[in-house]
C-alpha cells in the first residue's frame, strides 16, 4: 500500500466537502461582505433532514436501491434547506443590511444557536445512524484503496463546481451576482434585483450545503445535531485560506485543507519522532492558515485585501 | 479530625434542634436510628440508572431492618436517605454538603465519576465513609482519602485486563492504539498499552483524536502502514463506530477492541454490519455470573422491575457498611471507617475486599463480542490486582 497516496485520497474526499461548505461562505462575503455563521448549521440541517427520509424510506421499501433512497433524501433535503436559507436571509440578515457591520455576525451567530437547538428538540442529541444502504466496493488504485462513496463524493464535488463556475461565469443570474458583488448601489442603478441576487445567492449556497451534509452523513456513517459546527468552522478556514470572496479560491481552500489534515496527521507523529502527536491534527492545519495569512493576508487566490474585516 | 468530628456533629445537633426535634435520634422505644445516605441522577437522561442504584440500597435496607440490626447491645434500624446529583458535578457537591448536615453516617454513591469525585472531598472533609457502586475512574480513589471506597472495578483495572486479554487470549502481536485525549479514554489507553508490552505484545502505533471527530482516515492510513492485528480503541461509541467503518473501508485487517464506552447498544446501531466480531469489555459482571445473581433478579423485580445496571453493586455496598457497623458495634463514622479496610465479604456481586487506596481488590472484568448484531458474553476476568 502506498501510505503516501492513501493519504491523499483521504484528504481529497475530506476537502471536497470543505470545499462544497467553504463555497457558501465565499458566495455570501462576496456579496454581502457578511461571514454566514449559520451556514454550518445549514449543512447539518439537510443531512438530518435527508436522514429522516432516508431512515424512513430504508424501512419501509428495503428493496429500493440505496443510491435511490440517498437521492430521494437529497431530494427534500435541498429545497428544506434552500427555503431556510431563503427565509435566514429574510429575517435575520435583511432588516441588517445598513446596519454597522457587527450587528448581521452577530445575528449570524444566534441564527447558528437557533438551528443547532431546533435540531436538537427534533432529533434529540443522540448520534442518527445513516444505514448501510449505499455500495460498499472498494477499489484499489495505484496501491491506494478508495471506496464506492469516497469516489462518488469526489465525483459530485466536481461535477457541482464545474456547474457553479459556469453558473457564476455564463449565465445571466451569475452576471447579476457578481455585478452586484462589485457594487451594490451601481449594479441596482444598471437595473439589477438587488434584493433578488442576494436571495438567490443564499438559497445557491444552501443547496449546496444541503448536499454537502448529505455527503459528510453518507460518508461517516452517522449524523448529530453538532455536526455543523466543527465542519463550518473548516470551511470557512478554508474560504479565509482560498482568498474569501473568491469561488475558486473556496475550492482550492477546502482542497488544500483536507490534504494538509491528512498528511498532518498521518505523518506528524512519525516526523517529530512521536514528539508531537497525531491530536495535533487541527493545529497544523490552522498554523498553515497563520502562516498564508501573514504572508498574504487576502488568501492564495484573494486579489484585494480586506478592506473592511 | 477529631476537632472536624466535633464540629460536624454540633453542627448535626444544632441542625436537629433547628428542625424542631422532628427526627430524633433515639425514638421513644430506643431504637437507634441510623441513616445512610445514597447518591445518584434521580432525574434527567440517567435517571433509571440512578433510581435503579437507588432501589437496589433500599432492598438492602429493607432487608437488614427486617432481619432487625443490634448494635452495641441496642436495636437499631436504618434509614436511607436518597439525593439525586442529576449527575452533575456541582449539584453532586451540594447534595453531598446537605446529606453531612443531616448527620448521616456512610454514603453509598455516586454513580458518575464526574460526581463522585468532587463529591468525595466533602465525605473526606467530614468524615464519612463513601462507597461508589459505580464510579471507574482512577482519580476517585487516588487522591488519598481513606473514606472512599468503591464496589466496581476501576478504569486501571479495566485497562489491564484489556490488554492481557489482547495478547494471551486474542494472540495480537502488534497492536495499535488509538485514544480520544479525554481522562477516560487517555486513562484506559495507556493502562491497555502497558499491559500489552507487560504480555510480551508490542504497541506498534500510538494514535489520537477527540471525542468530537469523526475522520480518522488519516490515522487509521497511517496505522495500517504498521500492519497491526489489533486495533483498540480508548473512548466512546460515537467515534468507534465510525473508527471500525473506516477501518474496513480502507481494508485494514485487524480485530477492534474496545472499553465499556464502545460495549453499548448504541456502538451496534451506528456501526450496523461493520460492528460484527468487535470485541469490547465492562467493568463488573454480568448478573447472570453474579454468585448471587438468580437471588437477588427474583428479589429485586418482585419489588421494582426490571435491573438496568448498577443494582446489585449499589445493595452490596449497604451491606458491607453495614457489616463494618456490626465489626465496630457501632454506628459512628470514625468506627465503621476503621473497619472498613478489613471488609472481606461474600456479596451478591462476588468476593469483596478493598485494598490500601479503597479500590476493590481483584475486580471483574466482562468482556463481550458483537455476533450477528447483538452483544454476546465472551467470558469475565479478575484483574490481578
Amino acid at each position: 500500500m502506498d501510505v503516501f497516496l492513501q493519504q491523499l485520497v483521504n484528504g481529497l474526499v475530506l476537502g471536497s466537502v470543505y470545499a462544497l461548505v467553504a463555497l457558501g461562505y465565499t458566495m455570501v462575503y462576496g456579496i454581502l461582505e457578511l461571514i454566514n455563521f449559520a451556514h454550518g448549521e445549514i449543512t447539518m440541517m439537510g443531512a438530518m433532514v435527508a436522514l429522516a427520509v432516508i431512515g424512513a424510506l430504508a424501512l419501509a421499501a428495503p428493496a429500493l436501491p440505496g443510491v435511490v433512497i440517498v437521492g430521494a433524501g437529497l431530494a427534500l433535503a435541498i429545497p428544506v434547506c434552500m427555503a431556510l436559507g431563503l427565509l435566514i436571509e429574510r429575517v435575520a440578515y435583511r432588516p441588517l443590511r445598513n446596519a454597522p457591520r457587527l450587528a448581521p455576525l452577530i445575528t449570524a451567530i444566534g441564527v447558528s444557536i437557533i438551528l443547532q437547538n431546533v435540531a436538537m428538540l427534533i432529533w434529540g442529541k443522540q448520534y442518527i445512524p445513516f444505514p448501510a444502504i449505499l455500495p460498499q466496493g472498494r477499489h484499489d488504485v495505484l496501491g491506494a484503496s478508495i471506496t464506492d462513496v469516497q469516489l462518488a463524493i469526489l465525483l459530485l464535488a466536481v461535477v457541482i463546481m464545474a456547474g457553479l463556475t459556469l453558473l457564476v461565469g455564463k449565465t445571466r443570474l451569475g452576471r447579476a451576482m457578481r455585478a452586484t458583488a462589485q457594487s451594490r448601489q451601481v449594479a441596482s442603478l444598471m437595473g439589477v434585483d438587488v434584493d433578488r441576487v442576494i436571495a438567490a445567492t443564499f438559497v445557491i449556497g444552501s443547496a449546496l450545503a444541503a448536499i454537502a451534509g448529505v455527503m459528510v452523513s453518507a460518508y461517516y456513517g452517522l449524523a448529530h445535531y453538532y455536526m455543523g459546527f466543527l465542519l463550518g468552522l473548516k470551511a470557512f478556514s478554508a474560504a479565509v485560506l482560498g482568498g474569501i470572496g473568491n469561488l475558486a479560491g473556496a475550492m482550492l481552500g477546502g482542497l488544500l485543507l483536507g490534504v494538509i489534515e491528512a498528511l498532518g496527521a498521518g505523518y506528524i507523529g512519525d516526523l517529530t519522532g512521536g514528539f508531537l502527536g497525531s491530536h495535533y491534527q487541527d493545529v497544523f492545519a490552522f498554523f498553515v492558515l497563520i502562516l498564508v495569512l501573514v504572508f498574504r493576508p487576502s488568501g492564495l487566490l484573494g486579489e484585494r485585501l480586506a478592506e473592511r474585516a | 479530625m477529631t476537632r472536624k468530628l466535633l464540629r460536624c456533629a454540633l453542627t448535626t445537633a444544632a441542625i436537629l434542634l433547628a428542625a424542631g426535634c422532628g427526627q430524633k435520634s433515639e425514638p421513644r422505644d430506643g431504637t437507634l436510628a441510623i441513616r445512610i445516605g445514597q447518591v445518584s441522577p434521580l432525574t434527567g437522561p440517567q435517571a433509571h440508572l440512578g433510581r435503579d442504584n437507588d432501589n437496589g440500597a433500599r432492598l438492602a435496607v429493607d432487608e437488614i431492618n427486617a432481619q432487625g440490626l443490634t448494635l452495641g447491645g441496642k436495636p437499631a434500624r436504618i434509614e436511607l436517605r436518597s439525593e439525586d446529583d442529576a449527575a452533575d458535578p456541582k449539584t453532586a457537591t451540594t447534595v453531598a454538603q446537605k446529606l453531612v448536615d443531616e448527620g448521616v453516617v456512610a454514603v453509598v454513591g455516586h454513580l458518575n465519576s464526574g460526581a463522585t469525585i468532587p463529591a468525595s472531598k466533602i465525605y473526606a472533609d467530614a468524615g464519612i465513609p463513601q462507597i461508589s457502586p459505580s464510579a471507574t475512574a482512577i482519580a476517585y480513589t487516588a487522591q488519598g482519602f481513606r473514606t472512599a471506597f468503591r464496589v466496581m472495578t476501576n478504569d486501571a483495572q479495566q485497562g489491564s485486563v484489556l490488554g492481557r486479554y489482547a495478547v494471551q487470549k486474542l494472540g495480537a502481536r502488534r497492536v495499535a492504539i488509538i485514544d480520544d485525549r479525554t481522562a477516560y479514554g487517555q486513562g484506559l489507553a495507556d493502562e491497555v498499552a502497558k499491559a500489552v508490552s507487560a504480555a510480551g505484545g508490542e504497541v506498534v502505533a500510538r494514535e489520537y483524536t477527540s471525542d468530537r471527530a469523526t475522520d480518522f482516515m488519516a490515522i487509521l492510513t497511517s496505522i495500517k502502514a504498521k500492519s497491526p492485528d489489533l486495533v483498540f480503541f480508548g473512548g466512546m461509541d460515537p467515534q468507534a463506530a465510525p473508527m471500525v467503518k473506516q477501518l474496513k473501508q480502507l481494508g485494514v485487517n485487524a480485530r477492534f477492541l474496545g472499553g465499556d464506552g464502545v460495549q453499548t447498544p448504541k456502538f451496534v446501531e451506528l456501526a450496523g454490519a461493520e460492528a460484527e466480531g468487535t470485541i469490547a469489555s465492562n467493568p463488573g459482571l454480568p448478573l447472570d455470573a453474579m454468585p448471587g445473581g438468580a437471588a437477588f433478579k427474583s428479589k429485586f423485580e418482585a419489588k421494582y422491575g426490571k435491573i438496568q445496571n448498577y443494582a446489585p453493586y449499589a445493595y452490596d455496598a449497604v451491606y458491607v457498611l453495614v457489616e463494618a457497623m456490626r465489626r465496630a458495634q457501632s454506628s459512628e463514622p470514625a468506627k465503621v471507617l476503621a473497619e472498613l479496610p478489613k471488609t472481606d465479604y461474600q456479596g451478591v456481586t462476588g468476593r469483596i475486599r478493598f485494598d490500601a487506596k479503597g479500590d476493590i481488590t481483584g475486580g471483574a472484568v466482562t468482556l463481550y463480542q458483537v455476533r450477528d448484531g447483538k452483544w454476546v458474553t465472551l467470558e469475565t476476568v479478575q484483574s490481578a490486582q
